[in-house]
Order: C-alpha cells, then structure tokens, then sequence
C-alpha cells in the first residue's frame, strides 16, 4: 500500500506545498507503515529528484512528456489517473494551489473518488482512513471528514503545515512514465499564456501580503504598498480589497476575500481596509495581522494583532523607509 | 444554443452561521438565502450568450422547497425556463452526489453549453463542475473571466486565471463545461419588467424517480464525502494598537514588535 504525492512545480521551481504534502505524508507513513509515491508531471523533471527524494519521497515517478510542458487539467487528469490505475495507491494528496483546484477534482472524477478540499489538517487512523479538517462557509466553520470510496483523495491548504527537515542520505526510486496521450482525442487546448508583468508570487502561497483597499484612491497609489512589500522581502505581494478591485484600483486576481482569495501568509498588512466580514473570510487566518486605518472603529482592528491608527498616505513612507534600513543592515 | 446554467441557492455571505449544540451541523433557522454569488456571473454569461446567438436558457437547481426562490431570481435577469431538483432523498447529496444527480437530468434534455459557479460559497468545494464533466463525458475549464463562442459554435475560447495572475487562454470543444470567475461579466439588476415575467415562467419539479435514480446513489448514501463533525473555528481576539505621538515612533515600535514580539520580519 502507499500515499501517493502530487508534487507540483512551475517553470523548473518546485512548489513548496509539496514539500509540505510530504512532511505530512512522513507521519501519516509513521502511523500506517505505507511507503511514500511522489508524481511529478512535465518536461525535464530530472532536476527534483534529489529533493523529492531528501524530503521523504520512497518513489519518485517522473511522467514526463513535451505535451505535458504546460498544465492541461485533460491531459494532467488522464495521465494521473493511468498511473494510479496501474498502481492502486489507496490515498492521494496534493496542494490546494491554483493548479491543484482544477486538476484534483477532475482526477478524482475520473477515479469515481471522494475528495476533501483544501485541508488544514489530514490525520490517519489505524484502518488508513483519512481524517480531513477543512473550512467550510469561508472558514466560518471546520469541519471533519471521511472520504467513502476506495481511493481518498485530499489536498492540503499551501502555508499551513511545516516542513520538516530534509535527510541528505534518503534517495527516492526513479520511474519513468511515458503518458499516453493521443494528441486527436483532446477537447481542450492552451493557446497561450498571458504571463502577468508583476511576475509576483502567487497571494495564496506568499509569506507577506501587503493590501490595500478603498483608501488607496487610485492604481497609482498601489505602488506605496508595492514599496513597502519589497523592501519586506522575497515571498511577498500585494492585495486588495473588493472595493479597490471593483473601484479599478487593482486587478481582479489579487483581490482578497470571500469571491477573492484566501490567503495565508505569516504578515498580512490591511491598508485603509475597513474589515468587512466578505474581506476577513479571505485572511483571518494570517499569522500575523497589522491594520493601518485612520478610524480607530474600524472592525479590522478587532481582529488585528497590532493595530495603527492613523493615515496611511504618512504611515507607509515612513514605514518602508524603516524597514528598508532595517534590511540593509543585515 | 441550448444553455444550461446549475445554480446553488446558499448563505448570505454576511450570514453570521452557528453550529448545533450536537455539532452534527449548521443552525438554518434565520439564515438569509441568496442565489451563489459565482452562480450569478455564470447567469449573466448565459442570458448574453443567447442575446448573441439566440436559443434558451435553463436554470437548474437542486435543493429544498425554499430553492425556488433563486431560481425565480434568475428567470427575473433573463433566464427561460427552471429545472428544480427537489426531493427529500436528494438531501445531505455531497459534490459528488450533487453532480450525479444535475447530470442525469441535464442529460435529459438537449445542451451545448452547461455553465456553473466556479465555487458554492457555503461548502466551497468546488468540484461539481468536474464530477459533472465525467457523468456528462465533456470538458469543463475552471475560473473562467472571458469566454467568446466561435461563430460556428462548435467551440469556445474561454480567458481562466491561472496563478500569479496569468491568463491562460484555452480553446475547448462544444458542449463543454464553464466554471465563472468573478471578473467574467458584470451580472444585470432585475427589471420590474423582468420580475413580472419570472411569475409566469416555468418551473419544472423533477424528483427521484423522474431521474430513475435510486435511493443508494443520492443523499447522504451516494456521498463520497462523510462530514464528521462540524466545529467553530476559534474567534480571532483584538490585539493592540500602537501609541506614539508622531507616525515615526509608532512605525519604529512596529517594526520592533513584529521583530522582536511576532519573529516575522
Ligand atoms: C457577495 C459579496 C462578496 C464579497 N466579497 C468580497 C471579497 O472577496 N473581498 C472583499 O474585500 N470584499 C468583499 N465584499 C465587499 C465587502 O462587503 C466590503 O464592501 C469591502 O471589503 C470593503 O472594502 P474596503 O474595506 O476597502 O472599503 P471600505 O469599507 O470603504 O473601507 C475603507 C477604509 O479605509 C479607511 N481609510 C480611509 N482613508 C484612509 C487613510 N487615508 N488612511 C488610512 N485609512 C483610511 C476608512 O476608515 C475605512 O475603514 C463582498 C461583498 C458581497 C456582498
Ligand atoms: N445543488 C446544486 N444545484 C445546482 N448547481 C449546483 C449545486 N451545487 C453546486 N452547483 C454548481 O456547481 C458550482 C460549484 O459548486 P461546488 O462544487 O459545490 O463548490 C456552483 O457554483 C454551482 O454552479
């Protein structure tokens, strides 16, 4: 029996879910004795396989093909599929990312699954029944559940569990798979990728997310949050309110919230964002929460670790010039 | 076109929810219902899509009695005709349940294009459109902010957002599957007009044994998904606000707070 990992990378960069997905899948192997199946689809994988392996991958299967260059959730969803036909791992987890939200639901459909959706937590009982703690009403409410099909499938929220240290001396079997894909029976085909100019991380697996929101008055304006986020670091982005979204501030995709994103970064930093329950639901669980607003009644600091009441236009210059000088010093 | 549109009547999202003290589910009394937000732009997709290339729109919702109500919410901004899957067995259906169940009664009737929510907002699951897509044996493309039909509507092209913020465009065959994003459309008010004529317009109810399904593969019997138990997440406390007399004092001592006190920066 094993657990099978869907490992993801991007532009020969490995995501860092995956390395998580396997942390989680070490104790869950500790507990049930399975060994440990990583999948790994794309063009030249070669490179992941010494971290795969470090990081607690016992299997390492790399489907490699030119078509698979660039995700398709047909192509990706059939060549999954095939491989776990053939080898019937009984649990498979991957990374609720942007590509994990369409490819898993659709591998599941294809293996008459049950899946469990962006898990907090998936725990194993002696019966290797997966036991997954997911939100539910835009985190309003966790929930536990069983999966109740012979293949459970779960993917896990990026940025909530840890990694655990890798072990040099650990190295992963290697199988090659050659998918089968018959370029004639595809319904579906990428044209083209639109690449974003900001080339920023994703909101949903950054480590600091700078947001503004109605306050900002402009898209000009964004670029004091932009300031600040940079000097902050590498893993780290902008976001946006609603109201700055629908107010032609800021694109859509880095809007924060209930029809946003949720995200989970260590620092969220709310600028000018009063705190509306729709914007919580998309950062409440942010380890640590700053809001920066003029109303000292904003309901955003009820729930912000530390709050700053006053005017943004003053506080942010000031703020990133600290910071910056802080990191310089380093 | 024969435009099928799958809508999911659920919470208010300002909708404060409450568990059961049993912690076997959520309190519905005195929850607010709304058609699914994302369900609304795939609404508005529709309605535009037969505006172009004319045909018929058709709302498909299953849920209980009160479910009416947001279909008559989408016949009202332009829809044709509703399709009320009600029946107490369908009750506790899961995605998977869900999808087997709008399948077999979208199968009944013709379709070139079936649209959807990209997400319900109370489950957030996000994942009937792929279910749907195996029981329907078509493609679906997910998160989707703009779609053109080919002319001869034997295709689509749809813009989705794939991660970072790039657009991905794909070209996906008829009759295929869209699952709307926000950014897809700007969903229409209802008219007066529009409501007045949402009264008359059809509802059909199909149940069970309309769809000859059994009991087994519906409701909570023909879930792949067994919620457990149901918890409140712990409430977020207020922490403290940064004193100082002039902005440079309370941007240093944040700074050294986030350091020092949080260890985040
Ligand atoms: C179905 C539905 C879904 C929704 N989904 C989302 C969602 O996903 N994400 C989301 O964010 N919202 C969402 N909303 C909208 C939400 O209800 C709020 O309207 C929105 O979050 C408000 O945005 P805001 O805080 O930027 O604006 P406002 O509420 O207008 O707040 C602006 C804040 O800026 C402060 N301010 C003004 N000037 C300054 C200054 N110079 N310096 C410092 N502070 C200043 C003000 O004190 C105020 O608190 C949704 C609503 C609905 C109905
Ligand atoms: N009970 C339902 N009736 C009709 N459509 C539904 C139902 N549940 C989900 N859907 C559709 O599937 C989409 C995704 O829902 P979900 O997978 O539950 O997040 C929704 O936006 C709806 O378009």
């Amino acid at each position: 029996m094993s657990i099978w990992v869907i490992a993801e990378q991007k532009d020969g960069k490995l995501k860092k879910v995956s390395l998580e997905l396997l942390s989680l899948s070490k104790k869950l192997k500790e507990k049930t004795n399975q060994d440990i199946g990583c999948v790994l689809l794309g063009d030249n994988l070669e490179s992941f396989t010494q971290t795969l392996g470090n990081y607690g991958a016992d299997k390492l299967f790399l489907i490699e093909d030119q078509a698979l260059q660039n995700y398709s959730n047909e192509v990706y969803s059939q060549a999954i599929a095939d491989l776990v036909k053939e080898h019937s791992p009984k649990i498979i987890l991957g990374g609720a990312t942007a590509q994990g939200k369409d490819l898993l639901p659709l591998v599941a459909a294809k293996l008459d699954a049950g899946l469990a959706i962006d898990c907090l937590d998936i725990e194993i009982d002696e019966n290797s029944k997966l036991i997954c703690t997911r939100p539910m009403y835009a985190g309003k409410v966790k929930v536990k559940c069983t999966l109740e099909s012979s293949i459970q499938i779960a993917s896990l929220r990026p940025n909530v569990l840890e990694v655990l240290p890798p072990d040099t001396s650990k190295q992963a079997e290697v199988v090659k798979v050659k998918p089968r894909i018959d370029p004639n029976s595809l319904k579906v085909k990428l044209l083209e990728v639109k690449k974003e100019a900001r080339g920023k991380i994703d909101l949903t697996e950054a480590d600091v997310i700078v947001s503004g929101g109605r306050a900002m008055k402009s898209a000009e304006n964004f670029k004091l949050l932009e300031d600040l986020a940079e000097a902050l670091g590498q893993a780290t982005t902008v976001g946006a309110s609603r109201a700055a979204v629908d107010s032609g501030f800021a694109p859509h995709d880095i809007q924060v919230g209930q029809t946003g994103k949720v995200v989970n970064p260590n620092l969220y930093i709310a600028c000018g964002i009063s705190g509306a329950i729709q914007h919580l639901a998309g950062m409440i669980t942010s380890k640590c929460i700053v809001a920066i607003n003029k109303d000292p009644e904003a309901p955003i600091f009820q729930k912000a670790d530390y709050g700053v009441v006053g005017d943004l236009y003053k506080i942010l210059p000031i703020l990133t010039d600290i910071v910056k000088k802080l990191k310089a010093q380093e | 076109m024969n435009i099928i549109i799958c809508i999911k009547q659920v919470p208010d999202t300002e909708t404060k929810i409450q568990i059961k003290p049993d912690s076997s589910g959520i309190v519905t009394e005195g929850i607010k219902y709304v058609v699914n937000p994302y369900d609304e732009y795939a609404v508005e997709e529709g309605v535009k899509i037969k505006e172009k290339f004319g045909g018929e729109v058709t709302v498909i919702s299953l849920g209980p009695e009160r479910a009416k109500e947001a279909i008559r919410t989408c016949l009202a901004v332009g829809a044709d005709k509703g399709i009320h899957l009600n029946d107490p067995a369908f009750e506790g259906s899961d995605s998977y349940a869900t999808a087997k169940i709008l399948a077999k009664a979208i199968s009944q009737i013709p379709f070139d294009i079936v649209l959807t929510g990209k997400q319900g907002v109370d489950f957030d699951n996000s994942q009937v459109f792929a279910y749907l897509s195996r029981f329907l044996d078509i493609p679906f493309v997910s998160v989707v902010v703009g779609l053109e039909l080919s002319s001869d509507l034997k295709s689509a092209t749809a813009k989705r957002e794939g991660e970072g913020g790039d657009k991905e465009i794909i070209q996906v065959q008829l009759p295929a599957i869209i699952a709307a994003q926000k950014d897809l459309n700007q969903p229409r008010y209802a008219s007066l007009p529009g409501i007045m004529k949402a009264k008359k317009k059809e509802i059909k109810n199909l149940s069970l044994s309309d769809l000859g399904l059994s009991p087994d593969e519906v409701g909570l019997k023909g879930s792949r998904v067994k919620i457990e138990n149901y918890s409140q997440p712990p409430e977020r406390k207020a922490g403290r606000i940064i004193e100082g007399e002039e902005p440079a004092e309370v941007c240093e001592k944040l700074v050294k707070l986030l350091r020092e006190e949080a260890k985040i920066i």
